[in-house]
C-alpha cells in the first residue's frame, strides 16, 4: 500500500528532475552561446567538447537519477543526451583531426578523446541491445570525467616525432581504445553481476577502501617529501612538454604542504578497511556502520584533496630538490595523478549508491544469468581486439625499429593483460566456469588493462613513453 | 585413485595435457614477465645506472639468477617452451575427439540422445513424407541445406551449419605455436646491425649487436639523406635515398624514410637517424693575391683538393676539425660534434720556395695567414651528412605475422562461427500409431541465442506443414516428386 501511495510521487519528482537538468543544459548552452557570439568562432574544438560536457553531464544526472530512483522515463531522455552529447564529441574529434592532419591518437588527451567517444557509443549499444539500462549510471560519469580532464589537460597540437608517422599507429591506438572500453565494459558488467548475486555489501565496502588506499598509498610513496611537500613533474609551458634535467631524469617540484594532505587522506580512506577487518575479527555490525560513515568522510577529504591538488597545480611556480629556482608546473604534466584522485572519488560514491539503494539497483539489473552470459560476450569480443591490438603494435615496431617484440614494459604488460583474458575464456570455455569465479576474472583482467593503461607509463619507464 | 593404476608415461601424458599445468604455466609467465619489467633489464639500461639502482650485494644475487635479463634467461625460455609443449599436449589430447566429431557428424540421433536433447519440439504430422517434406522445406528457407538419413525402413533429416568451427581452437592453438616457431628461428638465425652511411659513399659491413661484423653479399649506397622540420623545428621526417649494389651496377634503388624500410633478399634497412659526420663536404673559398696585382677568384674544395692559383702557386686543403682549441700554439681538434669549425689550408710557392700555412678562422701567432702569396676568405662551409640505417634479417618473419593472421581467422572462429546441427525424426506411437515429428537442435556455442533461432525453424516447419495440408493429395505427390 505504501508502494502504491509513493509511485506518483516518485513520477512528479521524474519530472521535476527532467525539467530541472533541461533548464541546466539550455542555460548552460545560452551561456556558452553568449561568449561564443563575443569570440565569433562557433565550430572549434573546444566549443564542441564544452558542448559534449554539457550534455553528457545532463544524460549523467539523469542516469543516476535512474540509478538511484528506478524511473524509466529518464532513460530516454538520459540516451538523447547522451546521443547529442556523443555528435558534439565526434564533431570535436573530427575537427582535432582535420586541425593535426592525422587521427587523434597520439597524446595522452588524445587518447581519452577517443576512449571517451568509445564509452559513450558502447553505453548507447549496451543499453538498447542488451537493455542493460542502468549502465550509463556508471560509464556517463566516467565519460564526464574524462572530457573535464580533456578540458585541463588542454594542449596544442603537437607535430608527430618521425616513428609515430604511422597508419599502424593510428590503427594500434584505435584497437587500445576499442579493447579497454570494452573491458571497462565487462568489468561493469561483472560488478553488476556481484551484485546481482547477492555478495555482501561489505565485500564492496572492502574492495573500493582497498582500491583508494592503493591509490593514496601510491601516490604518497612515490611523491611525498620531507616536511610535506608533494613532488610534481615540472612543466614547461613554452615547448608544452616536461622538463627533463638529462635524458629521460625528469624535473620535480615540490609543492608545499600539499603531502600532508595526501597523507591525511590516506588515513581516511584507509580507516573502513581497518573497521571492515575489525568487524570480521569481533563479528560485530556496529564497526560496519561506522565503516560506512568513514567512507562518507573519506568522500568529503578526498573532493577537498583534489580541488586542492587542482588550485595548486594548475598554476604557480614551485622550488626543486634537484635544480635552483622556482619552475612551474601545470595539471598536464600530471595526468595519471589526476585521473587516480577522480578515480578515487568516483569509487568511492559508487559505493555509496550501492549501499543506500541496492534494493531499487537489484529490481532494474537484468538477471544474474544474464548479466554473466552479456560479460562474456563483452570479453570475446575484447579478447580479438586485445590480439588485433598487440599484433598491430608489433607491427608498427617492425617498421620502425626493426624488431617486433622488444619485452618493453607497456608490451609485457599488454601480453600480461592477454595471457589473463585467455586464462579466463579456458577456464569459462573447457571448464565451465560460470558465475563469481568468471566474473573475479573478468575484474582481474580490467584491473590488469587499467595498470597497463596507468601504471606502467607513470611507474615504468619505457619506448612508448610518449603515448 | 585413478591415477595410480596409470603407467608412469600416461601420468606424465596427462599432466602435460592438463589444463591446470597450462593455466599454472601461463601464471608462472605472467609472475616472471612482470618482474622483468619492474626489475631494470641489463639489454635495455646502462651499466651506471643499474649501479646507482641497485646495492652490489643486490646486484650480484639479481644477475646471478638472472632477473636482470629475464626475457633472454635460458629458465624463462624453459617456461616458453614448457608452455608450447602444454598446448601441443592439449591439443593433441583433446583433437581426436573432436576430429571425430568433425570428420563423422552424428546424423541420426537415438533415443537416449533425443530423450536428452535440447532444445526440442514435436509436432504432431499427419503422415511421415509430409512431415519430412515440410521439415525440409522450412530448413530450406532458413538457409539450411537438409539431407536425408536412410534407414531401414525410413528416413530422417540431419542439417548442419559450419562444422569447422568444432576445431577453430586448433586453429588458434596452432597459430601461437606458429608464432613462437617464427620467433626461435628469429632467435637462432636472425641479426640486428647498423650501417652508416656518407652520404655518396657505400658499404658492405654491418655492424652487429655484440660488436662483432657481417659482410653482405652486397653493398648499400646513400645517394641522397636529409630531413625535414615541422615550423618549431622539430624533425618531422627523415629519409635516405639507397641503392643496393651488386656486380658492379645498381640492383634496387629506393627512398627510405622511418616507417618505410628497404627490403632486399631478406634484408631490411631501417632509417633510424640523420646528422652531420663531422666531416666538411665542401669550403666555399674566394681569394685574391697579396700584392693586388691579379683577379680575385671563388672556388670549392673538398679535403685534400689541390687547385692551382696561379702559374706559381697552388693551395691544398689540408685538415678540417669540427670543434676546435688552440693550446701552446697548436690547433686540437676538440670534439667531432660541428661546433667551432676550423681549417687549414696548405699554399705552396715555387718563387718562394716555402709552404704557407692559412687557418680560418685567423688566430694569433699561428700559420701564415698574412705573409701567403694570396689572401683567403672562407665564404661557405657545406658539411657532409651520414644516414644512420638498422639492419635486420628475420628469417622468421612468416612464422610471425601468418600465424598473427591465423590467429585473428581462428578466434574470429571460436567467438563468432557456431556450429549448428539440426535433426528431424519421424516417430510413431506404437500404441495410438499417431506420427508425429522429432525436431531437435545443437550448438557448441552461444545456447541461448540458438534457443531463439529453434523456435523460428519450428515455427517455419509448422507454417510450411499447413501449407501442404492445404493442397491436395494428388498435388501433394507431384510436391513431393518435384523435391
Amino acid at each position: 500500500m505504501a508502494r502504491a501511495k509513493a509511485e506518483p510521487q516518485q513520477e512528479t519528482t521524474g519530472m521535476t528532475l527532467i525539467v530541472m537538468v533541461g533548464l541546466g543544459i539550455s542555460f548552460l548552452l545560452f551561456m556558452a552561446f553568449l561568449n561564443v557570439v563575443k569570440s565569433g568562432n562557433l565550430l572549434n574544438e573546444t566549443n564542441l567538447l564544452f558542448a559534449a560536457l554539457i550534455f553528457y553531464a545532463g544524460a549523467s544526472a539523469l542516469y543516476l537519477g535512474f540509478g538511484v530512483t528506478g524511473t524509466e522515463s529518464y532513460i530516454k531522455f538520459a540516451s538523447l543526451a547522451t546521443s547529442v552529447g556523443l555528435l558534439a564529441n565526434t564533431a570535436a574529434i573530427a575537427h582535432r583531426w582535420y586541425e593535426a592532419g592525422h587521427p587523434p591518437f597520439s597524446s595522452v588527451y588524445e587518447m581519452l578523446l577517443s576512449f571517451v567517444w568509445t564509452l559513450a557509443v558502447l553505453t548507447l549499444v549496451v543499453e538498447k541491445r542488451y537493455g542493460v539500462k542502468v549502465i550509463g549510471t556508471v560509464t556517463m560519469p566516467v565519460a564526464i570525467v574524462g572530457v573535464v580532464l580533456m578540458q585541463l589537460l588542454r594542449t596544442e597540437v603537437h607535430p608527430l616525432v618521425p616513428a609515430l608517422q604511422s597508419t599502424w599507429l593510428h590503427v594500434h591506438v584505435t584497437l587500445a581504445m576499442l579493447a579497454y572500453a570494452a573491458c571497462a565494459l565487462s568489468f561493469a558488467l561483472a560488478t553488476m553481476f556481484l551484485i546481482q548475486d547477492k555478495m555482501k555489501s561489505e565485500t564492496f565496502l572492502a574492495v573500493t577502501s582497498s582500491t583508494t588506499l592503493a591509490i593514496y598509498a601510491s601516490i604518497v610513496l612515490t611523491r611525498f617529501e620531507k616536511w610535506g611537500g608533494l613532488s610534481l613533474v615540472a612543466w614547461n609551458p613554452e615547448s608544452k612538454s616536461e622538463v627533463f634535467l638529462s635524458k629521460g631524469v625528469r624535473l620535480f617540484v615540490t609543492i608545499p604542504d600539499l603531502g600532508w594532505l595526501m597523507v591525511l587522506a590516506l588515513v581516511v580512506v584507509a580507516s573502513p578497511l581497518v573497521l571492515y577487518a575489525l568487524s570480521r575479527l569481533k563479528k560485530n555490525d556496529s564497526f560496519l556502520t561506522l565503516a560506512n560513515r568513514a567512507v562518507f568522510i573519506g568522500i568529503l577529504l578526498q573532493i577537498m584533496a583534489f580541488v586542492m591538488f587542482l588550485m595548486r597545480a594548475h598554476d604557480g611556480r614551485y622550488a626543486s630538490l634537484d635544480a635552483d629556482g622556482l619552475f612551474p608546473t601545470s595539471l598536464a604534466a600530471s595526468p595519471f595523478i589526476l585521473s587516480a584522485l577522480v578515480g578515487g572519488i568516483f569509487i568511492s560514491l559508487l559505493y555509496l549508491l550501492l549501499l543506500w539503494r541496492r534494493p531499487e539497483l537489484e529490481r532494474m539489473l537484468p538477471s544474474s544469468d544474464n548479466l554473466d552470459r552479456i560479460t562474456y560476450k563483452t570479453i570475446s569480443l575484447a579478447f580479438p581486439l586485445l590480439t588485433l591490438m598487440i599484433a598491430s603494435g608489433a607491427y608498427w615496431a617492425n617498421q620502425t625499429w626493426g624488431s617486433y617484440w622488444s619485452w618493453d614494459p607497456k608490451e609485457t604488460w599488454a601480453a600480461i593483460t592477454w595471457l589473463v583474458y585467455a586464462g579466463y575464456l579456458h577456464m569459462r570455455i573447457t571448464r565451465g566456469w560460470r558465475g563469481r569465479r568468471a566474473a573475479y576474472f573478468a575484474i582481474l583482467g580490467f584491473a590488469i588493462v587499467m595498470f597497463t593503461f596507468f601504471g606502467v607509463t607513470y611507474l615504468l619507464p619505457g619506448l612508448h613513453s610518449y603515448a | 585413485m585413478a591415477g595410480d593404476s596409470r603407467s608412469f608415461p600416461q601420468r606424465v601424458w596427462r599432466t602435460a595435457a592438463s589444463i591446470q599445468t597450462g593455466v599454472v604455466l601461463l601464471i608462472l609467465v605472467v609472475i616472471f614477465a612482470a618482474i622483468g619489467t619492474v626489475v631494470l633489464q641489463r639489454p635495455v639500461t646502462e651499466p651506471d645506472e643499474m649501479q646507482t639502482a641497485y646495492s652490489p650485494q643486490a646486484l650480484r644475487i639479481l644477475d646471478k639468477v638472472g632477473l636482470t635479463d629475464v626475457f633472454h634467461s635460458w629458465w624463462f625460455l624453459g617456461l616458453v617452451l614448457l608452455v608450447s609443449v602444454s598446448i601441443v599436449a592439449a591439443s593433441i589430447d583433446r583433437f581426436p575427439n573432436s576430429w571425430r566429431y568433425y570428420s563423422r557428424p552424428y546424423k541420426y540421433p537415438d533415443e537416449g540422445f533425443r530423450r536428452a536433447s535440447h532444445p526440442q519440439k514435436v509436432l504432431p504430422i499427419t503422415d511421415e513424407e509430409s512431415g519430412l517434406v515440410a521439415a525440409e522445406r522450412g530448413l530450406h528457407s532458413l538457409g539450411y541445406k537438409p539431407e536425408r538419413v536412410v534407414h531401414e525402413n525410413h528416413f530422417s533429416i540431419f542439417a548442419e551449419r559450419s562444422r569447422i568451427s568444432e576445431l577453430a581452437v586448433y586453429i588458434v592453438h596452432a597459430s601461437l605455436l606458429l608464432i613462437f616457431l617464427g620467433t626461435v628461428v628469429d632467435g637462432l638465425w636472425g641479426w640486428r646491425g647498423t650501417l652508416n652511411l656518407n652520404v655518396g659513399q657505400s658499404s658492405n659491413v654491418v655492424e652487429l649487436r655484440d660488436g662483432s661484423t657481417r659482410t653482405l653479399p652486397f653493398a648499400i649506397r646513400a645517394d641522397a639523406a636529409g630531413q625535414e622540420n615541422y615550423k618549431d623545428g622539430t624533425p618531422k621526417k627523415w629519409w635516405s635515398k639507397l641503392a643496393v649494389v651488386g656486380d658492379g651496377r645498381d640492383l634496387l634503388k629506393k627512398e627510405i624514410a622511418v616507417n618505410d624500410p628497404l627490403f632486399y633478399k631478406g634484408i631490411r634497412f631501417y632509417q633510424s637517424s640523420y646528422g652531420p659526420n663531422g666531416n666538411v663536404d665542401k669550403l666555399m673559398i674566394a681569394a685574391a693575391p697579396s700584392n693586388g696585382v691579379g683577379e680575385k677568384r671563388e672556388f670549392g674544395m673538398a679535403l685534400n683538393d689541390v687547385v692551382s692559383l696561379d702559374a706559381d702557386a697552388t693551395v691544398r686543403f689540408a685538415e678540417f676539425l669540427p670543434d676546435f682549441a688552440v693550446q701552446d700554439g697548436q690547433v686540437y681538434r676538440k670534439s667531432n660534434q660541428l661546433e667551432n669549425p676550423a681549417a687549414h689550408l696548405v699554399v705552396t710557392s715555387k718563387a718562394a720556395g716555402k709552404d704557407f700555412d692559412v687557418w680560418f678562422p685567423e688566430m694569433d701567432g699561428i700559420g701564415d695567414n698574412s705573409k701567403a702569396p694570396y689572401q683567403f676568405q672562407a665564404t661557405d662551409l657545406k658539411m657532409g651528412y651520414f644516414t644512420g640505417l638498422q639492419v635486420s634479417h628475420e628469417p622468421g618473419q612468416w612464422g610471425v605475422w601468418g600465424g598473427v593472421v591465423l590467429m585473428v581467422v581462428g578466434l574470429a572462429f571460436v567467438f563468432y562461427v557456431v556450429h549448428v546441427r539440426i535433426w528431424v525424426v519421424p516417430v510413431s506411437d506404437p500404441q495410438t500409431g499417431k506420427h508425429s515429428l522429432w525436431i531437435g537442435g545443437s550448438v557448441n556455442r552461444n545456447r541461448d541465442a540458438f534457443e531463439e533461432r529453434f523456435q523460428d525453424l519450428v515455427a517455419a516447419v509448422a507454417e510450411e506443414m499447413k501449407t501442404i495440408s492445404k493442397i491436395s493429395p494428388s498435388e501433394k505427390i507431384a510436391v513431393v516428386a518435384g523435391d
